[in-house]
């Protein structure tokens, strides 16, 4: 039962902590919540799709597919969050003057509303087809159902909490700081899955690994505790990561920040 | 386990890189998933170049060959197989475990060619 909680809680953890970064830092763009409860629900049926095609051995999930799939996934997440961000470092003064109540109207146009759902899937479906894969296999190891039940509603019930309270927290920051903040939060979450992407493509055997392990920082912090974790998710912390991994981290903060403060340079 | 290894690494990185295809040969390895068991337990392949590993599961629930220091994580379909690349990296134990499992752990050894 405790392993079934304290998994599952890692895997919700990591969307329920996405999730959360991207509601909040979408606050103020009208229509956020179905575009992200859409997400949820494509995310959970992608999720399903992906366990079902494990269980055939598909084709998709043997050979280096499954490093193929993971890398798509990842860069599709990190082009979202990047045009996410930009889009918001134009409209932010505006969020900003609507949520102090000054009432302007936020413009509409091209809000990057599908980039929420495609976000929110993305996270759900990577995290949630491992869930259920995970479950399978306690299932299939002997546990029984209802310690099984118990320990997964644990899980996920303390994973969906950690999200929420981590959203009850961002909403917390003043509204002058609140946008800066999520942006950077955006930027590092955005630049640690891009690595993880690369470790795929370094998995398959696409990309070089420029020095594979080229330092582990294990014995100071263990990249599969608590603390490890969420520094995973959030500024994506690898205990012992590749050169390829450390050149898409920083080329993604590069990449982003330049989106980011080009409207900036050129008013200067 | 914080042993610092820049320098080794980049040179054994870009010689892999300058003789490309040579030695990339590919060493094949197999680790097989047998009754909750990785075996052997102990995978042994030459250091410092690339190598690929299978990970053949024989069993009927599905697992998750992961590793912190070798930087990998692949599902394994029950009845199925899966392939990665690892290296090149320097001589060494690298440990893996089972993340479905904990209990299921593994090394893979890397081991400097003889005389070297």
């Amino acid at each position: 039962m405790l392993a079934t909680a304290v998994i599952l809680f890692r895997e919700v953890l990591e969307a329920a902590l996405i999730v959360a970064i991207v509601l909040g830092a979408s606050r103020g763009v009208a229509g956020r919540g179905r575009w992200v409860l859409a997400g949820i629900g494509v995310g959970l049926s992608g999720a399903a799709l992906v366990a079902g095609l494990a269980s055939t051995a598909a084709a998709l999930l043997t050979g280096e597919g499954q490093a193929l799939l993971n890398a798509a996934i990842l860069l599709t997440a990190v082009g979202m969050l990047t045009w996410h961000n930009v889009w918001m470092s134009s409209h932010a003064r505006e969020l900003k003057a609507e949520l102090s109540a000054v009432g302007a109207e936020v413009q509409s146009g091209s809000k990057p509303l599908t980039a929420l759902a495609v976000i929110t899937a993305m996270a759900v479906m990577r995290e949630g087809s491992e869930a259920v894969l995970f479950l399978w296999a306690i299932a299939a190891g002997g546990e029984g159902r209802t310690s099984m039940g118990v320990g997964a509603l644990v899980g996920v019930g303390s994973g969906v909490l950690a999200g929420g309270l981590l959203y009850r927290g961002l909403l917390r920051i003043p509204v002058r700081h609140f946008f800066t903040v999520t942006s950077w939060l955006i930027l590092f979450l955005a630049a640690g899955l891009s690595a993880q992407a690369a470790g795929f493509l370094n998995q398959a055997g696409l990309l070089p690994a420029l020095g594979q392990g080229l330092w582990n920082t294990s014995a100071w912090l263990d990249q599969n505790s608590l603390a490890g974790q969420l520094l995973h998710v959030l500024v994506g912390y690898v205990a012992s990561p590749s050169g390829i991994q450390i050149l898409f981290y920083l080329a993604t903060l590069c990449v982003i920040l330049f989106l980011m403060y080009r409207p900036r340079w050129r008013s200067l | 386990m914080n042993r610092i290894f820049w320098l080794p690494a980049l040179m054994l990185a870009f010689s892999g890189l300058a003789s490309g295809v040579a030695l990339g040969a590919d060493t094949p390895a197999v680790i097989t998933i047998h009754n909750g068991k990785f075996e052997p337990s102990e995978l042994r392949l030459p250091a410092g170049v690339r190598s690929r590993i299978t990970v053949r599961n024989q069993d009927a629930f599905p697992a998750e060959f992961e590793s912190i220091p070798l930087s990998r994580e692949v599902v394994v379909p029950p009845r199925g197989e899966v392939s990665f690349f690892v290296g090149p990296a320097a001589a060494g134990r690298y440990e893996y475990f089972n993340d479905f499992n904990h209990d299921m752990k593994g090394t893979v050894v890397l081991e400097a060619a003889g005389g070297q």
